[in-house]
């Protein structure tokens, strides 16, 4: 279905493969590998089991009555990615290179994790798969998200903290690296979201795609209709490409990514990249980035750890550009706010990534008609966050 | 297409002609500060250096182990930038014709944009670029940028490559081939010469350009036993560490000459083959 990206392995301008010789071969090995598998019937059957029997998909779309009632506008529908073993839609990706490793022979996966949801999917599907793992995490994320740290460890993988830089998923993403250039021969690189190299953002999305495609089934099926709005978080940004991707065609579908704000875009403490950043390129991709004059990477600054990288998916800087997805911002205090209001509301505890999406959807459903319908992708539940916000609180657990 | 005449392909050409191998020592620009910069290049072409390296440091450098990591975080305090760089290139030319190879990252040349940047560099002087995260395959802006006047686009190998790599490489670098000599970042340790040997020479044999070994020599020892089969010996962690240890001692050009010396030493022991 897709030909993008096309054979120069590009999403219009932005994407590529910026790595080192030594990986190469094996990004090269990889797009092959994946290629044929993409098509291949047996593989997608795997896939598409495990997703049912293990993960818990299809994940429902819920009509949220009551947050619909208080912001008075367009009916809301989550997508309840939170629902997902393990918590988050960062398994529907690790089933997927899981599944590939073992088609390539490889023991040994690495990984990095900004807020730990992805080092949990993939110490769960190491465990799963009998693959060993090493998770990279920045020590300053270790911090916030103790209790994902304890649940890699308890389910059979290696966390290593990363003390460079920043302290965050960059530098733990940079560390992977290292490291699968010194393993490549036994190791696959399990990484999160849809950045790095080509083929990995392609790879990624496709992966993710099952949200959207589950979403466009059930939303026909509630509504009769296509949504007027889709309304995502994006941090690298595989959970929003996951939910819009199969609508991307479909141009009466708008679309809106909603990226950290931090402290406010006015403070330079944030991690919007729309808003501030150029193209550039960081960890294997052509995208935008946040930088400096001199293209030093800047650090970025968000409450949510998994939306706190300077750079986005490059299949996003494409849609950017043409102006097929809108993206826009939530502060800190927006997504802290929305967080109690879904919890609330809902009875459900959103991630704090997810929570931008909850504030986005707080300012744009009460402008909608009654009529219009709104499908928020609920990417993850925030069991995690839960410490951190009793600690910026001053509660005592 | 390579660039007729230039100072690496003559320096290698005479070094072959005096039966020589190449010492190449690697630092990071602005590691404490760009004044030591320039008075460390001119030390390490007086104590023998043949090419110098000189690091542009980038906040994420992803090839690169901790101590050149380290070392770039350091420059960076400094606000060492690639502009800054060229200055103090310029500024060498004045003084010494050694060849100069920049290592950079993709993207502090992406900022200053392709062609400012080939156009800035041969300007200073620099002759050559090494870019770790720039494969033969995104190098066509850069190659468009450089085949006029340059700087030489010098590409990386690695153990890990194939023959239709080796074989694009071999077409498209000028000035050497830098041969990664183990699976993995600078600094790690080196290990089985022999698998080094057997790729270096049949490498040689195919390319008709010089190949240069780096990663993991970190001692004149490591220095001979490469030098004995390539045209070239890369130092980079080794050096940087010395520079670290050093660089707020008086002693820090004099020592860094010292073993620059006793490196080449090692090299000129060596004989031809």
């Amino acid at each position: 279905m897709a030909r993008i990206p096309a054979k120069q392995r590009r999403f219009g301008k932005y994407g590529g493969q910026y790595v080192p010789e030594t990986l190469m071969p094996a990004i090269l090995e990889l797009e092959t590998v994946y290629t044929k598998l993409r098509q291949d019937r047996g593989f997608q059957k795997e896939f598409h089991d495990c997703l049912r029997q293990y993960v818990g998909r299809p994940t429902p779309l819920y009509f949220a009555r009551q947050l619909t009632r208080t912001l008075g506008g367009a009916k809301i529908y989550l997508k309840r990615e939170d629902l997902c073993h393990t918590g988050a839609h960062k398994i529907n990706n690790t089933v997927g290179q899981a599944l590939l490793t073992k088609r390539m022979k490889k023991r040994r996966i690495v990984a990095e994790t900004g807020a730990g949801q992805h080092g949990v999917a993939v110490a769960t599907i190491a465990a799963m798969f009998g693959l060993e793992a090493e998770v990279y995490m920045g020590t300053e994320d270790m911090a916030r998200q103790a209790l994902n740290v304890f649940r890699m460890r308890l389910l059979g993988s290696k966390v290593t903290g990363v003390d460079a830089g920043s302290r965050t998923l960059k530098d733990a993403i940079s560390e992977a690296m290292r490291d699968w250039t010194t393993n490549v021969r036994t190791t696959h690189y399990l990484l999160g979201s849809v950045l790095g190299a080509h083929p990995y953002p392609m790879m990624i999305r496709d992966f993710q795609s099952v949200i959207g495609r589950e979403a466009r089934r059930q939303i026909m099926a509630a509504e009769g209709t296509l949504p007027h709005c889709l309304v995502a978080c994006v941090g690298g940004g595989s959970n929003s490409i996951g939910l819009f991707y199969p609508f991307i065609k479909d141009t009466r579908v708008q679309m809106v990514g909603v990226e950290a704000g931090g402290m406010g875009l006015a403070s330079g403490k944030h991690a919007a990249r729309f808003a501030g950043g150029v193209p550039g390129v960081l960890h294997g991709t052509m995208t935008y980035l946040l930088q400096d004059r001199h293209g030093q990477v800047s650090s970025t600054h968000s409450v949510s750890a998994g939306l706190d990288y300077p750079a986005v998916g490059p299949e996003h800087a494409m849609h950017h550009d043409s102006g097929r997805i809108q993206y826009t911002s939530a502060t800190d205090q927006e997504a802290l706010e929305a967080f109690d209001l879904l919890s609330q509301e809902e009875g459900i505890i959103p991630a704090l990534e997810s929570a931008h999406a909850v504030a986005e959807v707080m300012k744009r459903a009460p402008k909608m008609k009654k009529s219009q319908v709104l499908i928020m992708n609920l990417s993850g539940r925030g069991d995690k966050d839960v410490n951190q916000i009793a600690q910026m609180r001053g509660i005592q657990l | 297409m390579p660039i007729p005449s230039n100072r690496i392909t003559a320096t290698f050409d005479r070094l072959r002609r005096q039966g020589e191998k190449a010492l190449i020592p690697y630092l990071m620009a602005g590691d404490p500060s760009l004044a030591d910069t320039e008075a460390l290049v001119v030390a390490l072409e007086k104590a023998g250096a043949d090419l110098i390296e000189i690091g542009v440091p980038f906040s994420d450098p992803i090839a690169d182990g901790p101590v050149i990591q380290k070392a770039a975080e350091r420059a960076l305090r400094t606000g060492t930038s690639l502009r800054g760089i060229l200055r103090t290139v310029k500024s060498l030319r004045t003084k010494t014709r050694v060849p100069l190879i920049l290592m950079t990252y993709y993207n502090t040349i992406m900022a200053m944009g392709e062609r400012e940047f080939c156009h800035e560099a041969i300007q200073a002087g620099v002759d050559g670029v090494i870019i770790p995260d720039m494969p033969p395959e995104e190098a066509g802006l850069l190659q468009q940028a450089s085949a006029a006047n340059g700087p030489c686009l010098i590409f990386l190998l690695a153990p890990t490559s194939t023959a239709a790599r080796k074989a694009e490489v071999i077409k498209r670098t000028s000035g050497f081939i830098y041969y990664v000599s183990i699976t993995g970042i600078t600094g790690a340790k080196l290990h089985d010469t022999d698998s080094i040997e057997r790729n270096v020479r049949a490498l040689q044999k195919k390319a008709k350009k010089p190949v240069a070994v780096g990663f993991g020599i970190a001692t004149p020892d490591d220095a001979r036993q490469i030098a004995a089969f390539s045209d070239g010996v890369i130092v980079g962690s080794a050096l940087v560490r010395k520079i670290e240890e050093l660089q707020h001692s008086a002693d820090l050009i004099h020592e860094v000459s010292r073993f620059t010396a006793s490196l080449k030493a090692a090299l000129s022991s060596n004989g031809s083959e």
